[in-house]
């Protein structure tokens, strides 16, 4: 199993899987509507340090706050064909 | 068959889903209240065969969970007034993530149509739809649409009516979300009563999932004793097996059967949607460039409103001169009719005051839908997060405060998008600190009289910046005091970039643009014609009056006056910012709308009416004050008491008139403490 880094410490143009969210379900659920469930795909478009930190997702394209990306836990494990 | 039937529209922001709504109702669309409902809503009509349909656009949500305001006003419209028809305008290059939406409201199982938007968008991607089959997977009419060229609006309104003429039909595939979550939510259905209204509408099934994704309103409508407990319960048992909350395992099963019923029917090719805006986006919002280019961008937007808008102000100004003439030509020449001086001085002034504004306001909302609907505010948002953040703000905050240069009206109904109650208040509190328009008029008059011609743009922008300053400065204190409160966490969609059409620009650039009007035809009105009352009641015994020039009367009578006379009882305590009596008359005025100050200034300085008054007032002004005054009436008016409007729209938005009660009194006295900062240092400076 892949270690769990934080998004925010990923550099652009890297793939990495979305493990959990650290926060509460409120603000779990907001993402999850938005896209981010645990076992997606992410792919860091551009990680401003410092700064906001851009995602794409399917085919949203997601801004973070900083704050926002330190709670979303992710790993280089990627993701298996379905 | 119904005659006339509503159809509600829902859809994730960025869908398109206004532009859908334009197609339907074209211009026959109003903003509505609702009791109890502090978000607006949108209205419209649509003829179509003798059937009228009532089309109402809901707010843009990703989902219809408790989480934010937008999703429960959403939600509750569609629980409270059963709408005949819910369409959801999906953004057909953004499948997926779209379809979250959908799944929620084929849960409900409400009468649903989607309408698959943007779809030029998505076929130039390559992306290819079997629209029938996904239509069948997922029981629900689909039609193609192209909002921004009414494209399909004919279809969707077909498949529209034939939904409402359907009997309610139930699915025959819901959505399931595993087996131990399956046999929660029958623990859950059993301890339902059958008689509640939400279950005899919607069934057992849906408000049961709710209450397993813990959704706070439901719960609190369903409560009853011992269900609290079996939710938490439920959920500990799904949290121990599966190793995640059941809302989380929940909507990733949404995701999976949005997954599987798109794998089957829709065919992707490799390009993705945001190349294009990826390579803008490298210089638009560069480290280094992106602040600088937005402030340019800025900078732009202004100039254009205001030097542009110079010219339909002219002839606005013309025109309301000629009416007033008009106006007092029913009368005979001289006439001391009480009602003619109603209408002259009182309405037509007061209100054609305002009025004249309205062309640098609509192109000031011009820009700024074109900018909205580009994308780019997206990226300004971000880009401002950073700046926004240090202030204990949230980048979607400053938005608001742009709008706020052109009115505060607007601008405070503009917070809406802010989450955040805390953020959302203090970003109300401060923004009349955006000079808006209104303001421009008082500076417009003051630098020229004052300084040369080389130092007026300059001397501008330092008002402007003083605003800004203490708008960030108030922000923090009041973030770090009375408002503190975490700032949300910051996550935003960034649409691609899109061409904007001329046709939703211009809608938009209306609709604010008429909030500005609206509050000239009333608030205005009323106000002008109290203070018009103020103003020349009690009246003048008439010898004094007799062998004065019309103005000089004017003005002997404005002397007289009960606003007069407040005037002069507050001189005492004006004096010390370096105002005098009249100062002080034209003061109260411009507590009715900014834009008074300088009629009130006209009729004490007895200028009278017509084309050359500005003029006149200004090489009036100037024989009487110094600079340093004229600079310190411009830092008070730029701080002090926010127009009738704004102080009555901040009510309406925070909920409480002890916001706006808060809001008058601290900037008042931050006005008061700051100019009279400002004037005795420059008078000591003086003397140096």
């Amino acid at each position: 199993m892949s270690q769990m880094q934080r998004l925010s410490q990923i550099p652009p143009g890297k793939k990495v899987r979305l493990e959990y969210v650290d926060a509460g379900f409120g603000l779990k659920s907001r993402l999850a509507s938005m896209g981010l469930v645990p076992r997606i795909e992410i792919l860091v478009v551009s990680s401003g340090r410092p700064g906001p930190i851009v995602v794409s997702v399917k085919d949203t394209r997601l801004v973070l706050g900083r704050g926002m990306a330190d709670k979303i836990m992710v790993s280089y494990e990627t993701v298996s064909p379905q | 068959m119904k005659e006339k039937f509503t159809v509600a529209l829902a859809g994730n922001p960025n869908s398109g889903k206004t532009t859908v709504f334009n197609a339907l109702t074209g211009a026959r669309q109003h903003v509505a209240n609702y009791p109890g409902v502090t978000v607006e809503i949108k209205e419209g009509r649509r003829k179509y065969k003798n059937r009228q349909i009532n089309v109402v656009d809901l707010p843009g949500t990703y989902s219809l969970s408790a989480y934010s305001t937008d999703e429960l006003v959403a939600r509750n419209y569609i629980i409270g007034r059963h709408p005949d028809v819910v369409v959801q305008v999906v953004d057909a290059s953004n499948l997926e993530r779209n379809l979250y939406l959908a799944t929620h409201l084929m849960e409900m199982n409400v009468p649903l149509v989607l309408a698959f938007n943007m779809s030029d968008i998505a076929e130039r991607r390559g992306l290819k739809f079997d629209l029938e089959a996904l239509s069948a997977l997922l029981e629900v009419p689909i039609v193609r649409t192209v909002g921004s060229r009414g494209e399909g609006t004919g279809n969707l309104i077909e498949a529209i009516i034939k939904t409402a003429d359907s009997p309610p039909r139930t699915r025959t595939h819901t959505i399931r979300y595993g087996a131990e979550i399956e046999r929660e939510i029958e623990g859950i259905e059993k301890l339902l009563d059958s008689d509640h209204e939400l279950v005899t509408r919607y069934g057992h099934r849906w408000p049961a999932v709710k209450l397993l994704e813990r959704d706070s309103e439901i719960i609190t409508r369903l409560q009853k004793p011992g269900l609290t407990e079996a939710i938490e319960s439920a959920a500990a048992r799904i949290k121990s097996l599966l190793g995640e909350e059941p809302e989380m395992i929940i909507a990733d099963r949404r995701y999976g059967f949005i997954s599987g019923a798109c794998q089957e029917t829709v065919k992707t090719t490799v390009q993705s949607r945001h190349e294009v805006s990826d390579k803008i986006d490298a210089v638009l919002t560069n480290h280094i460039v992106g602040l600088p280019i937005f402030f340019a961008l800025m900078y732009l937007v202004f100039q254009l409103a205001f030097s542009l808008g110079a010219f339909p102000m002219q002839w606005l100004e013309g025109f309301f001169a000629w009416t007033q003439a008009a106006v007092a030509g029913l009368w005979p020449a001289g006439s001391p009719s009480q009602l003619k001086a109603l209408l002259t001085d009182g309405v037509i002034s007061g209100v054609g005051g305002v009025v004249v504004f309205l062309p640098n306001i609509l192109l000031l909302f011009f820009a700024i839908a074109v900018l909205e609907d580009s994308g780019y505010m997206a990226r300004a948002a971000f880009i401002m997060d950073r700046i926004m953040h240090k202030i204990g703000l949230h980048g979607k905050s400053f938005i608001p405060m742009v709008i706020g240069f052109g009115c505060s009206v607007p601008a405070i109904m503009a917070t809406r998008i802010l989450e955040n109650r805390r953020n959302r208040i203090t970003t109300i509190l401060v923004i009349p600190l955006m000079s808006c328009g209104a303001r421009f008029t008082i500076y417009m008059l003051i630098i020229p009289a004052f300084f040369p011609k080389p130092w007026w743009a300059p001397m501008l922008v330092l008002i402007y910046l003083i605003g800004i300053v203490l708008a960030v400065i108030s922000a923090r204190l009041l973030r770090s005091t009375l408002l503190k409160g975490e700032t949300m966490p910051f996550v935003m969609e960034l649409p691609p970039y899109r061409m904007p059409t001329l046709k939703s620009v211009c809608l938009h650039m209306w609709q604010r643009g008429w909030m500005y009007l609206k509050k000239a035809g009333t608030i205005i009105l009323a106000i002008s014609i109290i203070l018009w009352a103020a103003a020349n009641y009690p009246k003048a015994p008439s010898e004094k009056l007799s062998d004065l020039t019309e103005a000089r009367a004017r003005s002997a009578q404005l002397q007289h006056s009960a606003v007069g006379r407040l005037g002069k009882t507050l001189e005492p305590v004006l004096k010390p910012l370096g105002f005098d009596w009249k100062i002080g008359t034209a003061l109260i005025g411009a507590t009715a709308a900014k834009e008074v100050f300088i009629s009130q200034m006209a009729i004490i300085y007895a200028v009278g009416t017509g084309e050359q008054q500005s003029e006149a007032l200004r090489k009036k002004i100037k024989a009487e004050y110094t600079p340093l005054t004229g600079f310190c009436v411009m830092v008070f008016c730029l701080i002090s008491l926010p127009c009738v409007a704004t102080l009555v729209i901040t009510a309406k938005e925070t909920g409480s008139w002890l916001w706006a009660a808060f809001q008058a009194a601290g900037l008042t006295s931050m006005a008061y403490v700051i100019t009279l900062a400002v004037y005795q240092i420059g008078t000591l400076l003086q003397t140096l």
